[in-house]
């Protein structure tokens, strides 16, 4: 089912998500016996992965080992060459559009363009997330980009771009985030800040997965951690 | 709906298969074309117009034919491939599209031939040679844009993508060339455009058709096997067989 | 409707701060058409004759160099994997990226007609019928070449690989496009090759957005 929606007013500062009509606990995401090859390297087999209400799910492992491929096909981006995928008791390719609708996808590439302003990128987005116009102004100080806000995102800093990149989390209401990497770049204050905003998503019946070669500074009630080995 | 062809969209399924059927269709279609060549070549009369020359038609207008028929095969495989997502199909589109190519540059080659002494050239913007041109480079794209990709399969997908394409707009491009060629030549290239032909030359050249159409199947089938080991060279199957050998 | 407004917004944008983008290739359509007197010779018959085909050739050259890059951006940076993942509206963003290409080349190639007319000494029939032909066939140019960076936006080759894959394709516009011009050099009606021409392009408008729309899709997967 997709989740209800409360119409939140455009004037309002920053939107938070609202709840979502599920129980904590209940499953959402479940692959069984996914494997992935790639340019003919086998990068996992029988690869099982669940994802609940309220959960994170770190996926770790060296450079090269299929994490991101496993955000992929998570993401429903990338087939896996073997396994099933199944979305709140269903096959994710007979509810594939609800699923993509509870989704918000940030891959390793940061999704702004870099001629475009913060503000612009960040309006850009909530377009395409058919999210209502707010003030982005405040968005943009809550994330440390005040007086940036009209400068094309190419002379930001790496930091300041995953910034205005994750700024989407802030105002996107849906219950699966897939973030690959999230905390390249960012400095501590930035991952504290992050990290307590996935805390607070969880706690609203959200689910997280994420690839990260951090260690998560902030425990979250509900940690699972799944090592990819690399395979040669 | 599909649920008793499925088993067909198995690689391995599909590997032994063409595996059986590769020798019969080689072996048949070798004969056929022995057959066809042979008896369109020696022992039909030659034509009261055109003399000996006519008889490259039983290379040409096969090759022409199956031009065509491997161009819509293609974009089949390529509709499977893409709308219900069958790997099998999208190997099947890069097994066919260089078959397809060869016969087309059979097809212009031996038109050109036969032009020479017709027309007195090597080359005419004949209607039908230059919608032949155009296929060519039609295959051409779909074959330069499989390879185009790091990744196998994209290229596999966008190939087949580029065929459906190119299946809807070839009526187009066919009519077109053809009215621009009663545009700019008028009528007088097109006095051999519908000969009737004496049942007598007929029937080496019926044979000859269908002899192409086997030995086109047979070497899709054969390329497609390649295809299968190629890509699923980490399956158990595959290891299994391997190592049984 | 609104998420289209905003996204049209969005490659005006990023058209006025990239121009080289759309005047290089306006610049490259006049370049090459004054090269064809050079080539063959200023003698006015001639060029025009020769006109329809040259105004042709040149104009869907140049259209297939503007869309070359027309994605290649927004691949890079991850935008389009991102809007294909969460289903968003990729039909609004192709629609907005096809309108802006035609915005950005084919309609300054119909601003142009009268410089083209001058250079090839074209008169006014066959001004007035290459002014039409260019009305209607630009924005399938455009819906041609931006089908083929679609297709082409994650490989590894791209300007040569794109022209071999679109130009095939470009051959009844052409036809047509040319014979419009020809015949209304030699004041002969040419409805009938406009109607062809705007049948081809009401054909290609319903198809060819569906078309990019599979082809960003599997570029990403």
């Amino acid at each position: 089912m997709r989740p209800i929606f409360i119409i939140v007013d455009s004037q309002s500062v920053v939107i938070t998500p609202q709840p979502f009509p599920v129980n904590p606990g209940q499953l959402i995401l479940q692959g069984t016996a996914l494997s992935c090859i790639r340019q003919d390297r086998v990068l996992f087999e029988q690869l099982n992965v669940s994802v609940q209400a309220g959960e994170l799910v770190q996926i770790a492992g060296k450079n090269g080992a299929g994490k991101s491929s496993l955000l992929r096909i998570l993401a429903g981006l990338a087939q896996p060459d073997d396994g099933q995928l199944g979305y709140q008791q269903h096959s994710l390719s007979d509810v594939a559009a609800e699923y993509a609708a509870n989704l918000c996808y940030i891959g390793h590439q940061s999704g702004i363009h870099e001629q475009l302003t913060a503000l612009e990128n960040i309006s850009f987005w909530r377009a395409a997330s058919e999210v209502d116009q707010a003030d982005d102004f405040a968005l943009l100080a809550k994330l440390g980009l005040a007086g940036l806000e009209d400068i094309p995102c190419r002379m930001l800093s790496a930091g300041q771009q995953r910034r205005v990149s994750l700024a989407r989390l802030w105002f996107t209401r849906r219950q699966l985030w897939i973030l690959d990497e999230p905390f390249t770049a960012l400095d501590q204050s930035a991952i504290n800040m992050l990290q307590q905003h996935f805390v607070e998503h969880l706690q609203q019946g959200g689910a997280i997965v994420i690839t990260t070669h951090q260690a998560l500074s902030v425990s979250f009630p509900h940690q699972t951690t799944l090592e990819l080995a690399y395979r040669w | 709906m599909f649920k008793w062809l499925h088993p067909f969209a198995k690689p391995e399924t599909v590997y032994h298969l063409c595996g059986r059927f590769y020798p019969w269709l080689i072996s048949a279609g070798i004969l056929l074309l022995l057959l066809g060549n042979i008896w369109g070549l020696a022992f039909t009369p030659p034509d009261y117009q055109q003399g000996d020359s006519y008889r490259i038609i039983h290379i040409h207008v096969p090759s022409a034919i199956m031009s065509m028929g491997t161009y819509s095969a293609m974009a089949i495989a390529a509709f499977i491939a893409l709308v219900w997502q069958v790997k099998v199909a999208q190997w099947s589109v890069l097994a066919i599209a260089p078959v397809g190519a060869i016969y087309t540059a059979i097809a212009l080659i031996t038109g050109m031939a036969w032009g020479k002494p017709m027309w007195g050239t090597w080359w005419v913007w004949d209607a039908r040679l230059t919608s032949e041109l155009i296929l060519l480079f039609l295959y051409l794209g779909v074959i330069a844009l499989s390879g185009a990709f790091t990744d196998r399969q994209t290229g596999a997908k966008a190939a087949s993508l580029l065929a459906i394409v190119g299946v809807i707009n070839l009526p187009v491009i066919h009519f077109s060339v053809e009215w621009w060629n009663t545009l700019h030549q008028g009528a007088s290239i097109t006095k051999f455009a519908k000969p009737s032909i004496d049942p007598s030359m007929l029937w080496p050249l019926l044979i000859s058709i269908l002899a192409f159409k086997v030995i086109m199947l047979a070497l899709v089938c054969l390329r497609l096997r390649t295809a299968i080991l190629l890509n699923e060279q980490h399956r158990p199957w595959v290891k299994a067989m391997a190592k049984g050998q | 409707m609104v998420v289209l407004v905003s996204f049209i917004q969005r490659e005006l944008r990023l058209l006025a701060r990239q121009k080289a983008d759309w005047l290089n290739p306006l610049l490259f359509f006049v370049i090459v058409l004054s090269l064809f007197p050079l080539g063959v010779g200023p003698e006015a018959n001639l060029l025009r004759i020769m006109a329809p085909g040259i105004v042709w050739i040149a104009a869907l050259l140049s259209v297939l160099l503007a869309a070359e890059r027309l994605f290649k951006d927004d691949y890079r940076n991850g935008v389009i994997e991102q809007l294909v993942a969460a289903r968003q509206p990729l039909l609004s963003f192709v629609l907005a990226k096809l309108l802006t290409n035609w915005l950005s080349t084919g309609l300054p190639l119909v601003l142009l007609s009268p410089v083209v007319a001058l250079l090839l000494n074209i008169e006014t029939a066959g001004f007035v019928a290459m002014l039409l032909t260019l009305l209607l066939g630009t924005p399938l140019l455009s819906l041609l070449s931006v089908m083929g960076a679609a297709l082409t936006v994650s490989a590894d080759k791209g300007g040569i690989l794109l022209a071999l894959l679109i130009l095939p394709l470009y051959i009844p516009l052409l036809i047509f496009a040319s014979a419009a011009m020809e015949a209304a050099a030699m004041n002969m009606p040419y409805h009938g090759q406009l109607a062809i021409m705007l049948a081809m392009l009401l054909f290609a408008m319903a198809l060819i957005p569906m078309a990019v729309i599979s082809a960003l899709k599997l570029n990403v997967s």
